[in-house]
């Protein structure tokens, strides 16, 4: 079985500041893998370098074992060109902290702007798919509504049944949480973990400790742009071998 | 936990302070304050001034030799209304001129291309940094330095026969405005968030269908009501064209006045032509900002017509209940 995501020694600068230094890691088809560290650390840099939004300066990154934004011919890399960059994103939903929600469609046409824009689909069935994706998330009654008439939460559901409508092998959380109010946290761990269950493959980079308890499968802590620790999320959380690691987890559990 | 906190910041305070009196404070609708208001005697003596002011003003005209009549009658002079009509599509035309080079303007200038940004940027400088007068005098006066206007196989005139007045008019209002025009756009762009573009990219769209589809129907907000500004403008500069001797509102006026000599009368002639034509425009510019207000703001600003139902059924109702 080859790995979803393989990162062997990568690096990101930006200007001179270098925010990862040589990440070597493998996320398996169907895990829950999180990714959890101090901000700045630089997890949300490495999440967003596997969809290519960030280009990565060394090593390799391969996602279902094609490499991220390059082709190798011999022992030349040769740079994609921005459509075959977008063709491969399409196989790879992304979830912001922040929703990003198009406020100037409602939530169903959030959900099938991208099938009916990039894939072409019929916009009659797009809306059907749109449909079941919204009732998944629990938010069918809300499917004409703004993304400015949805609280956080509910815009962040819309989010993930957005980037769910591209039918993704894969799927990146960018602290899918972080901006919600407490009380409205639940509703969006809960889609998480349905989704986890329904066997999608995950990476997560998040601060909810007790999600990557119970739904992770591999956890990595990261600190100052490298892999401090990782393994089983209830191994690592419970007794960490590192001192940056019962450092960092002393302060947020 | 919660009961015992309550129960420990409830229970210290009776011991010095009767219950009752908090309660009593509540009983009962409170009564209304009965106050003497602060005389503002300094907004009476200001109005007062103001008023005398006016006053005056209005008799100096009321003296002043002016031939009313003349206003009156050349109001709707077939001449005045032509120039008026010249106004109007001058400013029209210009403005697309303006808007459709100011479109593609704002594109070069955020396009990562280094040829292109400094060009557009050069072009922007340019016309935003000369006066537009000095623009349409140059478009007029092209033929001097350019007597031929050569276009290889396609095209070749005079550059007289080409630079009509009307030429003039439209080049000097138009590629001045598209300066202007790149600069709203570029605004309107860059002030949709990035979060909007990386989302629409994560989703697998290309560049082009990113812009087409997310980023431009989110920047018309930004763009929409500024165009409109310039074109309530543009009606006002395209005055600036009686140089290049284009036949509009404020050239025809002045002939007849020169000719008649009602000088001031023709000219206020204008005035009133050119009131009249902002005062439509600024109209359509208040419901146009409406209309793009929709989804930044949760509650519309009420239009004239809603505004004059709510002072009238205020006015009807009851005081007492107000």
């Amino acid at each position: 079985m080859t790995a979803m995501v393989k990162a062997e020694g990568v690096h990101k600068s930006f200007g001179a500041v270098e925010v990862l230094k040589g990440i070597d890691l493998e996320v398996q088809s169907g895990e829950v893998f999180c990714l959890i560290g101090p901000s700045g650390s630089g997890k949300s840099t490495f999440l967003r370098c596997i969809n290519h939004l960030e280009k990565i300066n060394a090593g390799r990154l391969y996602v279902d074992g094609e490499l991220v934004g390059y082709r190798q011919k011999g022992d030349k890399l040769y740079e994609l060109k921005d459509s075959e960059v977008a063709l491969k994103r399409r196989d790879i939903g992304m979830v912001f902290q922040r929703f990003n929600l198009f406020p100037h469609m409602t939530a169903v046409d959030n959900v099938i702007e991208a099938p009916v824009q990039v894939k072409g689909a019929n916009r009659a069935q797009a809306k059907e798919r749109a449909m079941q994706l919204l009732d998944r998330v629990g938010l069918a009654d809300k499917a004409g509504n703004y993304p400015s008439q949805l609280s956080g939460g509910q815009q962040q559901r819309v989010a993930i049944a957005r980037a769910l409508a591209m039918d993704p092998k894969l799927m990146l959380f960018d602290e899918p949480t972080s901006a919600l109010d407490p009380e409205l946290v639940g509703d969006v761990l809960d889609v998480m973990r349905d989704l986890a269950e329904s066997g999608m493959t995950m990476v997560v980079v998040t601060h909810e400790m007790g999600f990557a308890r119970e739904v992770g499968d591999s956890l990595v802590f990261m600190d100052g742009g490298v892999v401090v620790e990782s393994g089983n999320p209830r191994d690592v959380l419970t007794d960490p071998q590192h001192e940056r690691t019962k450092a960092f987890l002393s302060k947020v559990l | 936990m919660t009961d015992k906190l309550d129960k420990s910041g409830a229970g210290a305070p009776p011991a010095d302070q009767p219950p009752v009196a908090k309660d009593s404070a509540f009983s009962g609708p409170p009564e209304a304050i009965k106050a003497i208001p602060v005389r503002h005697y300094g907004r009476w003596v200001s109005a007062v001034v103001v008023l005398a002011l006016l006053a005056l003003l209005v008799q100096a005209f009321a003296n002043g030799d002016i031939r009313w009549q003349a206003v009156s009658d050349k109001l709707f002079d077939s001449t005045v209304v032509a120039g008026a009509g010249r106004t109007l599509l001058i400013s029209l035309l210009s403005m697309v001129l303006g808007v459709v080079l100011g479109v593609v303007l704002a594109v070069m200038r955020l396009s990562k291309n280094p040829v292109t940004s400094s060009v557009a940027w050069l072009y922007i400088w340019f016309f935003r940094g000369t006066p537009v007068y000095v623009q349409l005098l140059m478009w007029f006066n092209l033929a001097l330095i350019f007597p031929v206007l050569n276009l290889g196989p396609i095209y070749k005139d005079e550059m007289t026969d080409v630079m009509t007045p009307f030429m003039c008019a439209l080049l000097g209002l138009g590629l001045n405005e598209a300066a202007y025009m790149a600069e709203i756009c570029r605004a309107g762009l860059l002030a949709v968030d990035e979060g909007q573009t990386e989302a629409a990219h994560a989703l697998g769209m290309s560049h082009g269908k990113t812009l087409r589809r997310i980023v431009i129907p989110q920047a018309m907000r930004v763009i929409v009501p500024p165009t409109g500004n310039e074109f309530i403008n543009m009606l006002k500069t395209s005055s600036l064209v009686y140089a290049v001797t284009y036949n509009e509102l404020l050239r025809s006026t002045s002939v007849i006045g020169s000719q008649s000599y009602a000088v001031m009368e023709m000219l206020f002639v204008a005035s009133i032509w050119y009131l009249v034509m902002t005062s439509v425009f600024s109209v359509f510019q208040y419901y146009l900002e409406r209309y793009y207000a929709r989804g930044s703001s949760r509650s519309l600003p009420p239009t004239v017509f809603q505004k004059i139902k709510m002072n009238l059924s205020a006015k009807g109702s009851p005081r007492g209940a107000v």
